[in-house]
Order: structure tokens, then sequence, then C-alpha cells
């Protein structure tokens, strides 16, 4: 059977080269966009998702993870007395100020955990170790801060708001949404490092016991916590990223690019898939007047929509590939997923079918009557 | 020998309607062609062939009238129908050829033949005899850009009667072609009429290929002078 809808995409291949060169540019666009708005929307909630915690308290109407009112370490007695709680452990996170060996000043994020524990540690150590925390002033910040925060290695001295740290180890894609990088300390540093007082906390991260339902403990914990909110993990990442996301403004900004990247890709796509069928719109003329079958038509214009699709992804993962450790080395958070590829797929083969529908409605309108005018 | 008749048109109109003007094409045309006859359709610019042309190949729809394929009435086919009918019945050829570019020649007529119902070894056994029927079986795998005129025009007869339809149609076949292989393509479908009991039709200005013709129809402002 003659490969017509192949050889029309394949015989002039400069043509090709600017069919594939459109796809290719829709598909970055749009990976490289929602690989934004997802790396973005992870990085606001990144601590919560890492925390292996069930629930968290907070202040009354905290309204995100970045931002909490301290209050009296009495609570978390208060937590750790009621039924159904595995364990519990007093948690901070609170800006505070970096000072560089050169003088420079940094915000940072101060995250304060006990080491001993399970929940809210640092998580993709590439050096040093958890336990190395308990040494009197340590800390350990992410790799890809390292020259924001002037940091070389492990050793170095700096100051966190006139108290001096160590950094004992790094970790890896620890990324804050803000432009303040996160400094992993115990507890008790960070109480320090952020002008706590000495039975302050701004958080209680609670792990629930095997079999407790999760739902009643939170009821449970709220009616003895009254001043307090307790959520789960989940509605509390959900809030803080709602928070960044929709409030602030960023994040829309982010979601109407990547809208944009969508609207824009499909544009492109549609135009080079037209561009290629009217193309050979004297031989689909030619074949209409032969007789053959509409659903014939369909077929090769569509199997040149799908092969074009297929064949553009392809390029595209390769281009998508550098785009986006470049940007990750620049330091854009684009997260791409194998599930926003394999999603991508789908959108591509199906902005190109669309793209082969639409000039398939041009092709259908042929009067095959023009092979008998010159 | 009377021939039997392939198409017959009779009280054929055709109006083309431009806002509140109307251009009459063809104005009360009755024809028969038979198989087993080359004719040949002349007359000046503008005097209706190619849209009788078409009206036969069941490409246009009359605006009055009646067509007949074989004996069974066309005009009241719907859309999807005529080009069924077109497939099964008609063949045919282009004054620029229209071959398809991206398909070498053999399969421009493989093509055809696969739209006929006959595919893989069939469609290419059946393919490289009928370019060996139009003296090109060494070209089956040549691409049309690598052939003279005259060549694409025999590869366009092939491809025409590719799942041997009653009827060939050809629209000014020689038109682009030299003197010698106008001749040549005439002869392949003189034979086709005379060998193969095809109806051919032929529309043309070139007066070097009307001894071809076993009828003459002159055409004279949308209507037959002569027959």
């Amino acid at each position: 059977m003659p490969p017509l809808a192949r050889r029309n995409l394949f015989h002039d291949k400069i043509r090709l080269m600017v069919t594939l060169n459109g796809i290719v540019f829709a598909v970055v666009l749009i990976v490289v966009q929602l690989g934004l708005f997802f790396g973005f929307t992870t990085s606001t909630k990144g601590v919560l998702d890492h925390s292996q915690a069930d629930l968290w308290i907070t202040a009354r109407n905290t309204p995100y993870v970045d931002v909490a009112v301290s209050f009296n370490e009495r609570k978390y007695y208060q937590v750790l007395a009621t039924p159904g709680v595995a364990a519990a452990q007093k948690y901070i996170v609170r800006w505070s100020q970096w000072k560089g060996q050169d003088g420079h000043t940094e915000s940072v994020e101060v995250v304060g955990v006990d080491p001993d524990k399970a929940m809210g540690l640092p998580w993709n150590i590439v050096e040093g170790d958890v336990s190395q925390l308990k040494q009197p002033h340590a800390v350990m910040v992410d790799e890809i801060y390292k020259q924001k925060l002037g940091v070389h290695k492990v050793g170095e001295w700096f100051e966190v708001r006139d108290y001096r740290v160590k950094v004992v180890g790094f970790t890896r894609g620890i990324r804050a949404f803000t432009t303040a990088p996160y400094v992993f300390t115990t507890f008790k540093n960070a109480q320090d490092l952020c002008m706590f007082d000495v039975d302050k906390t701004n958080f209680v991260l609670v792990k629930a016991a095997p079999g407790a339902d999760l739902k009643k403990l939170q009821a449970e914990l709220q009616r003895r916590l009254p001043d307090n909110d307790i959520y789960t993990t989940r509605e509390f990442a959900q809030k803080t990223s709602n928070y960044w996301m929709f409030t602030t403004g960023a994040g829309i900004s982010v979601l109407m690019g990547a809208a944009l990247g969508l609207v824009v890709g499909l544009v492109v796509v549609t135009q080079t898939i037209y561009a290629t069928t009217l193309d050979h719109i004297r031989e689909f003329g030619t074949l209409k007047a032969m007789g053959a079958p509409n659903s014939f038509v369909y077929r090769v214009i569509i199997t040149q929509a799908a092969i074009a699709a297929v064949m553009g992804y392809s390029l595209a993962l390769v281009v998508t590939f550098f785009v986006t450790h470049g940007g990750s080395s620049a330091g854009a958070p684009i997260m791409v997923t194998w599930r926003l590829l394999v999603a991508m797929f789908f959108v591509t083969v199906g902005m190109c079918i669309t793209a082969g529908l639409v000039s398939i409605k041009k092709v259908m309108g042929l009067d095959p009557a023009m092979v008998f005018r010159g | 020998m009377e021939h039997e008749i392939a198409i017959s048109v009779s009280g054929v109109t055709k109006t083309y309607s431009e806002g509140s003007s109307a251009t009459t094409a063809l104005n009360g045309v009755d024809l028969a062609v038979r198989r087993g006859e080359l004719t040949m359709m002349m007359g000046p610019s503008g005097s209706g062939k190619t849209t009788l042309l078409s009206i036969m190949g069941c490409i246009l729809r009359p605006t009055s009238g009646t067509v007949q394929v074989s004996g069974r009435d066309v005009t009241t086919l719907n859309e999807r129908q005529m080009p069924a009918i077109r497939l099964r019945h008609m063949g045919f050829i282009f004054q620029g050829f229209n071959l398809f570019p991206t398909l070498t020649a053999g399969e421009n007529v493989e093509l055809s033949l696969q739209l006929k119902g006959t595919s893989g070894a069939d469609g290419n056994k059946e393919a490289r005899r009928l370019m060996e029927l139009v003296g090109l079986g060494e070209k089956y795998d040549q691409y049309p850009r690598n052939l003279s005129g005259g060549q694409q025009q025999r590869v366009a007869v092939a491809r025409a009667v590719a799942g041997s339809p009653e009827v060939i149609l050809a629209d000014e076949p020689t038109a682009a072609l030299d003197s010698h292989s106008g001749r040549s393509v005439l002869e392949l479908l003189q034979s086709l009429a005379h060998g193969q009991q095809r109806a051919v039709v032929v529309v043309t200005h070139d007066n070097r290929i009307l001894d071809f013709a076993d009828r003459m129809v002159r055409m004279e402002d949308g209507m037959i002078t002569q027959s």
C-alpha cells in the first residue's frame, strides 16, 4: 500500500523541518511553562510534603507555613497526652538573616528540627549526615544556594542573626519558593537564630498511632487546643500552596504563562499542520476527483498529523531536557515529571490531530472540479 | 457495429449563479458516449467542454437534465454516492497529469488500485502490469519529477485504467506535451477504446490529434453544434 501520509511528510525535507520546528517549539514552551508552574507549586510546600507528619498544629489563623505565630510549648505536651498520637515534635520555620564571610547578608528561612526524630528532617542529603546537626551551631543548606550564601564546603562558619553557625552538610533540590533559602538546624538552635523565647514553638508536628482515625484525632486535638488550628499535612500544604500561588499573584502569573504556552503552542501547531496539508491540497483534490472516499482522505491527513506529532514530541523531549537542565542550573524550578511528559505526549498528538481536523475541513470543502482548472 | 452506451446525458443544463447574475455553461445538451469509441470534444474556450466532461464524470451536478452511467440515473445520487460512482466507473486523465509527487510512478498506480479495493501483493502485481501496458515497466520506481511530460501522462493513463473502469475521461491530455508524446498518448487511449472496449472521451484544442477520433463532438456557447 503506498504510504501517502508518510511520503507527504518526508518528501520535502525543508517543510518537514519547519513542521517539526513548530511542534518542538510548542511542546517545549508548554512543558517548560507547566514545569515552572509545578516547580513553583511544589517549592511552596516542600517542607510540608517531606515532613512525614500526619498533622500540623499551628497558631490560630496561620495563613501558610512560612509565616506562623509562635505559641507556648505547653501545647506540645498536651498533644503528646492525646490518645492516638504516636509521636509529636516541636518545629520552627521562621525568616532570619544570613551573613556571609564577606559580610553580605541574605534572607533565609531557618527550619528547626529534632534530629533524633523522624519528622521534619532535611531530605536528599548529599553531603554530611542528619545526626551531624546535633553538633553545636550546626546547619545544613542546599547546594543550589551555595553561591548565594557564599558557602563553598562543609566546615565553613557563617552568622545567622549574630549567632555563629557551621555548615555540616548539603542537601540537593530543596528549593524555597521565595528567594530565601532554607537553613536546617536543631530546634534549639532555631530558637536562638529566630529570636524565639525558650518556651515557644511555631508548629507541632504529629504522627498518628497506627490504625488511628486521622479525622477523629484531628477533631480531638482541635477540641483540646481551641486556640490553635489543626491541619492534616495535605490540608496545610494546600493552604500554603494556594497562598503563594493564588493570593500573591506570583502563581497566577506562572499559571497564565502555562495557559498562554498551551494556547500559543496550539496555534503554532495548528498553523504548521494546516500549512503542511495545504501544501498537498491539489493532491487531495485529485484524490477526491478520482472518487476517494472521505474516510481515506481523513486517514491520510490524520496519519500525517500523528506521525508529525510523535516525531516532534520526541525531538522536543531532547530540547526540553537541555532547557530544564539549563533552567535548573540557573535557579528556575522547572519540574518535569514523567506524568507531565506522558500527559504532554497525548496533548501533542491531540493538538496535531485537532490541527489536522481543521485542515480536513478545508480539504472537504474542495471542489473536485478544481482538477480540471489547469 | 452498435456499441453499448457507457454515459448518456439528456437535456443537461448547467448554470453558475453569482449574486444576481447567472452564466449558462451548458444549455440543453444531449450526448451518448459508447464503449469502444474514442470521442473527442472540441470547441473554443468557454464553450462548455470541461463542464460537460465534469458532469459526465459525476464531478459536477447538472442544474437540470439527466445523466446515466451504465444505464443508471446518477442525477439523483447524494454527495456520498457520487464518489463511489467515479471510483467504480471512471478513470480520469488531467492536463497537468496530477500525479502524486511524493509517490513513485508505480505507487501512483497502486494508490488508484488501492482505492478500488486491490492492495498488497495483488495491487503491486497489477500496477506493474499496467505500467508495462503503457510502456513504462522500467520506470516503476521513478518519481514523477524524474519522468518526461509524455512519460508522466502515460503513468496517468495507467492510473486511469487501474481497476478497469468503463469510461476514461481526459481533459486536454496533450496540451502540455510535444507532438510526438501527444500522439503516443493518443495511440494509447485509442488502443484502450478499441482493444479494451472502453469509452474514451477526450476534451482537446489540439488539431494534431483529431485523426485519432472515432467521433467528433463540437461545442459552442454551451451547446453541441456537431456530433
